[in-house]
């Protein structure tokens, strides 16, 4: 109920600053020529990205999981890589290697955005799809084979309908994060609602405006969820059968199509990784700007740390119930704040930040401008990170073993202590690992909440790039990448792909 | 205003979050009110790297601790619009003069005594006295001397609607200052002027960029002809480039007799109201209008000072001799009409 509490306050919010402006003004600022084409726009952009990503994130884990493709456990931790890369800089990476020279067009727009969006968040998809390849029985699989279907065929039939849930949950996680993008789409000049929300603040100073229109956000994210919720089909076994240990499934063999999907995969890594980093080293080359020092360095990495983990933290302890309560009791009102956790992530971090500004003056006084805000500002964006992947992890703990613990006269509260969190454990980081290394990146609620003087990776970059000191930047956005990249590392070596086995 | 309702739902559901956030950490931090304490808390909409250096000599010249907040100017006054009357802010360091004057309008400032005002020119201030500016800035065309000759450059920005321009120049319709240069256009030659003026900008191909910096950038580097932007940005290139700035391809051109093309917008401060009466916040707005920081802001920013007695930075026109068009500065907070306008050209 705390969880849900959390991801209302931005709900709750807008309901009331809405509720100011009115009827009238709402209508005067909803129902015009403009608002239909960002619908138009943020939707299309959103399904664009999300089929690119969908296609992408599943053909990249089949084939480092499940084919003979040369070097696919290297491959396999790059491909996760990208998503320790903020999109603001993946973004500027692109805008300034592709117009470094004269003569190229300008690089922006839809299909630019588009682009960029899909290689900094297609291991949304990529992660879980590779993981439940890894985990998923291969009984199905060598039933259809033996029944005489090809191996290909068994691929796309069997296979990755087996992991259907997989790609549905990191699909949704890309739809969300396309339409609160604000870094991509500003860079790249894209009019999608996030940025007409910024439009609105920072050149109309018009804070009710921006407010109304992130309420058409919130609804087109209950559309986002309606549809996924259709998409699930009921009573799906997706669990491993039986006992004993596990057994890997097998390998498809390319065949002639080896090297091609290994340039493929290799062509992907280069846009999505060799881009930014490319970019990242001209940044240190170009200009005399300067860093300060490496201690106001090493303090801003320092509370970036601090303030990602104190978020992550708080964002799994109010994850927890949740994600438990929807594997274990599943039904209405499971379902029901599950959804309301989804509901306010569409939001883009300013109004989130915004919200948590209205209620710390409001509400939790003494807490205003502390690190202990920021947090929660952390847990209202980033809870359905968490919240999937509990209730993955424990929809995948076989319940059995919890129903022997109650026979056997365990309490409820100490079988959940003692065998659903440990089984469900490693999902459980997965998850926290995911929600730390998008705290870190995260930067608009993070420049309205932490406290006064306080510097973090995220906010030192943009102090720097925001008077043109790339040089003075450079180091910022490196250790931010760096030090997200060990949490996506750690992330994509436990799907799997790193285990020598198969054929 | 608020519906009550809403807020104590929220209040209600939530309460339960403070108790698990103070146990949590076992202290809240220390916030007491300020009095003339020797320490105020100042959000600068202004980067850092241009007013710490100053706000550092202040705390060594006055022994006045200062806690900045460095953010989005524009963002920054939402946030003040949210904070009400409880901010812990004591006084507001802006980047243009609409987001002074958006916070003004409701309310939140304290009037300025007459002394600190009368520092400025009327112009570059507040009417109501809700706050004073700080620098100025000018509206140029930067232009590539290899690609513009000097006899071609405009006498009036309303040229620039002509063929010969036609995707030559770079404009950034999304930014502030710009936004600030419609508004001003809009109050001195009329809605309608103005629309001819964005439409026919968009008709001849402007070029659109993001910001202030990218049109300089793309101008000295040759893929741009000329753009509309702030005087400032030719010698931030120059410094990050490590040359001088008559060394750069990109070159000012301030557009003479008054033009609506060279308008000056201003950088300003404000007091919350809570802070009127503080010593140490009064001592604050007094050294930026002093000559030391005036001076710093000339030679280290290049933006214009704006007391009296100050010189500009070298290769600079002086303010007076720019004849700048007479407009009340506090007219520039009516930008939804521009912005609705700007979209409505087909710019954005």
């Amino acid at each position: 109920m705390l969880a849900v509490g959390v991801a209302l306050i931005p709900l709750a919010y807008l309901a009331t600053r809405a509720g100011e402006a009115g009827w009238d003004r709402m209508a005067d600022e909803l129902f015009t020529a403009r608002t239909g084409e960002l619908v138009v726009r943020s939707v299309a952009l959103a399904t664009v990205v999300t089929a690119a990503c969908t296609a992408l994130g599943v053909t990249l884990a089949f084939l480092v999981t499940r084919s003979d493709l040369p070097g696919r456990r290297l491959l396999g931790v790059l491909a996760a890589l990208p998503l320790a890369v903020p999109s603001y800089v993946a973004a500027f990476a692109w805008v300034s290697t592709l117009q470094g020279d004269a003569g190229v067009g300008s690089f922006a727009g839809f299909w630019a955005a588009a682009l960029v969006l899909t290689l900094v968040s297609y291991p949304y998809v990529y992660l879980p799809v590779a993981a439940a390849l890894v985990g998923s029985d291969p009984a199905q699989e060598e039933v259809a084979r033996s029944l005489g279907r090809g191996p290909w065929r068994t691929a796309v039939g069997v296979t990755l309908r087996q992991v259907r849930p997989a790609v549905a949950a990191g699909a949704l996680l890309v739809a969300l994060y396309v339409l609160s993008d604000f870094g991509a789409v500003s860079i790249l000049r894209v009019d999608v609602f996030t940025r007409a929300i910024f439009t609105a603040i920072s050149l109309g100073f018009d804070r009710t405006g921006a407010l109304v229109l992130s309420t058409v956000l919130v609804a087109l994210t209950a559309l986002v969820l309606l549809a996924e919720q259709f998409s699930r089909r009921r009573a799906a076994r997706y669990a491993r059968l039986g006992g004993g240990a596990a057994r890997p499934p097998g390998r498809v063999r390319l065949g002639r199509l080896r090297w091609p999907a290994v340039l493929g995969v290799a062509g992907v890594l280069g846009a999505a990784l060799g881009v930014p980093a490319v970019s990242l080293l001209r940044w240190f080359g170009e200009g005399v700007s300067r860093p300060g020092s490496l201690g106001e360095l090493a303090d801003a990495a320092a509370n970036s740390l601090g303030v990602a983990l104190l978020g992550t933290g708080l964002t799994m302890m109010l994850a927890l119930p949740v994600g438990l309560l929807s594997a274990r009791a599943p039904g209405l009102l499971a379902m029901a704040l599950d959804r309301l956790a989804y509901l306010s992530h569409a939001l883009p971090g300013l109004v989130i930040g915004l919200s948590l500004v209205f209620f710390g003056i409001n509400v939790a006084y003494p807490l205003y401008q502390s690190v202990w805000l920021l947090a929660l500002a952390y847990a209202a964006l980033f809870l359905p990170l968490a919240v999937a992947a509990v209730s993955a992890a424990v929809a995948q703990a076989p319940p059995g073993l919890e129903e022997v613990a109650r026979s056997l006269g365990r309490r409820r509260a100490h079988v959940l202590r003692t065998v659903t969190v440990p089984l469900a454990a490693p999902g459980i980081g997965a998850g926290a690992a995911l929600v730390f290394l998008t705290c870190m990146k995260e930067l608009p609620a993070t420049l309205l909440l932490r406290p006064t003087g306080m510097d973090t990776l995220a906010t030192g970059l943009w102090t720097r790039t925001s008077v043109a000191a790339y040089a003075a930047a450079a180091p910022y956005a490196a250790l931010l990448v760096l030090i997200a990249a060990v949490p996506t590392w750690w992330l994509s070596a436990r799907t799997g792909v790193l285990t020598r086995t198969g054929g | 205003m608020s519906t009550p309702g809403v807020r104590s739902l929220s209040a209600s559901t939530l309460s339960g979050l403070l108790i698990l956030g103070v146990t949590g950490c076992g202290t809240a931090d220390a916030r007491q009110g300020d009095g003339s304490d020797k320490k105020i808390t100042v959000y600068s909409g202004r980067s850092e790297s241009l007013v710490k250096p100053v706000l550092e000599d202040f705390q060594e010249a006055s022994g006045i601790t200062v806690e900045v907040r460095y953010g989005d100017t524009a963002q920054m006054a939402a946030q003040l619009q949210e904070e009400g009357g409880r901010s812990p802010a004591d006084a507001f360091l802006a980047q243009d003069a609409g987001a002074l004057g958006a916070v003004a309008e409701r309310g939140l400032f304290a009037r300025l005594p007459d002394e600190v005002l009368d520092k400025a020119a009327a112009a570059y201030r507040d009417d109501g006295g809700e706050w004073v500016g700080v620098t100025g800035r000018v509206r140029t065309m930067v232009y590539n001397v290899d690609q513009v000759p000097r006899a071609d450059l405009p006498g009036s920005v309303f040229e620039l609607t002509e063929p010969k321009w036609k995707g030559k120049v770079g404009i950034a319709p999304t930014n502030g200052s710009f936004q600030a240069f419609v508004t001003a256009m809009r109050v001195e030659y009329g809605d309608a002027r103005t629309e001819e003026f964005l439409t026919g900008l968009k008709a001849n191909d402007a070029q659109i960029r993001e910001g202030n910096a990218p049109i300089v950038a793309d101008v000295d580097a040759g893929r741009l002809a000329s753009g509309l932007v702030n005087h400032y940005y030719v010698y931030e290139l120059a410094k990050e480039e490590g040359t001088g700035v008559d060394d750069l391809e990109a070159r000012n051109h301030f557009f003479p007799n008054g033009d609506i093309g060279s308008l000056v917008n201003v950088s300003g401060v404000g007091v919350l109201e809570k802070a009127g009466d503080d010593p140490d916040v009064r001592a604050f707005v007094d050294y930026l209008l002093g000559t030391g920081a005036q001076t710093y802001f000339a030679e280290q920013t290049y933006e214009y000072p704006l007391v009296a007695g100050i010189a500009t930075a070298p290769g600079l026109p002086s303010l007076s001799s720019l004849n700048s068009p007479d407009i009340d500065l506090n007219d520039l907070d009516d930008l939804e009409t521009t912005v609705e306008m700007i979209n409505d050209s087909g710019l954005v």
